[in-house]
């Protein structure tokens, strides 16, 4: 990370009040992901995308227990939030979406493939846990913690087990979030999964935690507590998450019933939070703000054509 | 290791008394105490943790037991060690060095002898190289570190039983050139003897240690001075090492023949064993038959 590329302070909300900036995150991301669902719909947009509706709060409570200096995040292919709420930095995941040199990747990687400072992201199910455990144990002496992000589809992958023995076995500073939002693509988990996923990560030795809930403050609460006890005491911890995604799994792409749907609405965390701040619509506004020009900023960087690197 | 102590090495059964599978890690356990780790059977994700904690600077160095259990890593090398510094732009590099025992002629049957190293020739990002018994493994492993990039360190597990020994002297004009690898090299060397002896063909034995990416231009360099080309790899036929210097000199308009191993499973009976394999004597042979050619 050089000077000049630093964490957006500014889009990250840090000068607001903590239920502030966690709503505004959260509603930043919303407005990210409608955005670009808006823009694959027009064509303007290519190729596939993740969108991560439904599940703000997670990132947003995860990010804000962290020390974004030192600690590491890993996500897999519904990162936008997650990196989102990390950096900040909007015109340059759009730009990296839509190809273009301005992405943090300068458009090499594209929606699931991100990187910055000390956040990665990769596409293939269950395959970025055993790095995480790496960058988990490099940083241990440093204090620095991991968090790796699993949908529940990914628990059917058989390397994240062998990740679960070895974290414990050689106690990696490491935080598994499960956000399990109840369906892997078009599967239900009930078609794919039997028993506990807390009582399997607690099988290898894992302390773990269970939160059913979208309000941020509450899962807040719980990741602050997890993040400083595996920071403290080095080992690490498996934190089951039910959650809800609201949208379809890559584009246009649902086969749940619009009934189901509905029910799912309950639990959208942008609208339940909103109770937390004095002014939303105000915050709404800034959100579409930084929207709308960091998509300009990134319509006006050149499409990454492979003739700059090699 | 002694060098830089940011490096660590772990595998299975690795530790003191035993010292891994084939003895390579002897001593180091004792030496290097917590540097050296022992792993669960758990292929996949000791080389991802490895890439891991690489990808902060840090090397390490992996052992897999048998070179057949690589396919268990598949995904960690193709899909993150290798792809990820590329699709990050060069935001993170990969200090990795996967070590592992490949190739047959010790009777240990279709699972434990194959050299599978082709599956892996071929995927952009990874080094890929070979150790044989005329060059220094230990300089070829400090090669492979400073590469800063994910390596397949593969060492043919007869040549653990070698010293190291020097190439015998080149012919200025070579009427065959035997390129080759791993232990191929020492089998080569054999041929060219014979067939100076018996056949009055003089032979230049050019071994390659870094098979992927091949070095297109010391290759031609190394073959110019001879007429014709016979390549020589352990594993098996198609899409390999053989197929990969065809397209790198096909150009040249050299006369070319291959050797390499029957496609189909290695056999436990010794003598099966021998003849699915490349020998000494296949290699005389297909030296012979590229006169026919011309
Ligand atoms: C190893 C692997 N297999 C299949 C896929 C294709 N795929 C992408 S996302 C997905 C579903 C993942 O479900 P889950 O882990 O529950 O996460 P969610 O999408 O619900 O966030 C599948 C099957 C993949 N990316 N990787």
């Amino acid at each position: 990370m050089t000077s000049g590329d630093r964490f957006n302070a500014d889009h990250l909300g840090l000068s607001l009040t903590q239920a502030e900036r966690l709503y505004f995150q959260m509603r930043l991301i919303r407005e990210f992901e409608t955005t670009l669902l808006d823009l694959f719909s027009q064509n303007a947009v290519f190729g596939t995308t993740h969108t991560c509706l439904g599940q703000e709060a997670n990132a947003v409570a995860i990010m804000e227990a962290l020390d974004r200096n030192i600690d590491t995040v890993w996500s897999n292919h519904r990162c936008h939030g997650h990196f989102l709420a990390y950096c900040g930095k909007v015109a340059e995941l759009f730009a990296e979406i839509m190809g273009r040199e301005l992405g943090v990747c300068a458009g090499r990687g594209g929606s699931q493939h991100i990187c910055w400072h000390r956040f990665h992201s990769n596409g293939v199910q269950g395959g970025i846990v055993p790095l995480a455990l790496g960058t988990a144990m490099a940083g241990k002496a440093e204090g620095a913690v991991t968090v790796v992000f699993l949908g529940d589809g990914t628990l059917g992958q058989g390397v994240v087990y062998e990740c679960l023995n070895l974290a414990a076995l050689w106690q990696l500073p490491v935080l598994f979030v499960l956000e399990d939002n109840g369906v892997a693509q078009t599967t239900p988990s009930e078609l794919v999964f039997s028993g506990n996923a807390q009582a399997r990560a607690e099988a290898f030795g894992l302390e773990s935690a269970y939160s059913d809930t979208s309000e941020v403050m509450a899962l807040h609460a719980t990741a602050s507590d997890l993040i400083s006890r595996i920071r403290n005491g080095g080992s690490p911890c498996f934190w089951h998450i039910r959650s809800v995604r609201l949208g379809p799994h890559s584009k246009g792409d649902d086969t749940r019933s619009p009934e189901q749907m509905a029910a799912l609405q309950q639990r959208d965390p942008v609208r339940l939070n909103e109770r937390l701040v004095d002014t939303p619509l105000r915050l709404e506004q800034r959100c579409k703000t930084i929207i709308r020009e960091a998509l300009a900023q990134a319509e006006a960087s050149p499409v990454n054509d492979g003739s700059l690197t090699a | 290791m002694a060098a830089d102590d940011r490096i660590m090495f772990w595998g299975e059964d690795i530790l003191d008394p035993y010292g891994g599978a084939f003895k390579v890690s002897r001593g180091l356990s004792k030496r290097f105490g917590e540097r050296v780790l022992t792993t669960p059977i758990s292929e996949a994700a000791i080389v991802g943790i490895a890439a891991g904690r690489a990808m902060r600077g840090l090397p390490t160095v992996v052992e897999i037991m048998f070179g057949d259990f690589v396919t268990l890593c598949a995904d960690q090398i193709v899909n993150h060690a290798t792809k990820l510094p590329w699709v990050y732009n060069n935001q993170v590099q990969v200090p990795l060095v996967i070590r592992t025992p490949m190739g047959g002629y010790r009777g240990y049957g279709a699972t434990h002898s194959q050299s599978l190293e082709k599956m892996f020739c071929g995927v952009p990002g990874l080094t890929v190289l070979a150790v044989n018994s005329y060059t220094d493994p230990g300089a070829l492993l400090r090669e492979a570190f400073a590469l800063e990039t994910p390596v397949l360190f593969v060492e043919q597990k007869i040549l653990y039983a070698r010293f190291v020994d020097a190439l015998p002297v080149a012919p200025e004009k070579p009427d065959v050139a035997l390129v080759c690898y791993g232990t191929m090299v020492e089998f080569s060397v054999q041929a060219a003897h014979r067939l100076s002896q018996e056949e009055e063909v003089y032979c230049k034995v050019v071994p390659v240690q870094q098979i992927w990416p091949l070095d297109e231009m010391s290759l031609v360099r190394e073959l110019q001075s001879a007429e014709r080309v016979l390549v020589i790899e352990e594993g098996t036929n198609g899409y390999g090492f053989g197929g990969e210097c065809a397209r790198l000199l096909a150009r040249l308009g050299k006369p070319m023949g291959f050797v390499a191993a029957n496609p189909h499973p290695i056999p436990n009976s010794r003598v099966y064993e021998d003849r699915a394999l490349p020998s000494v004597d296949r290699i005389v042979e297909k030296a012979i038959q590229l006169f026919e050619q011309t």
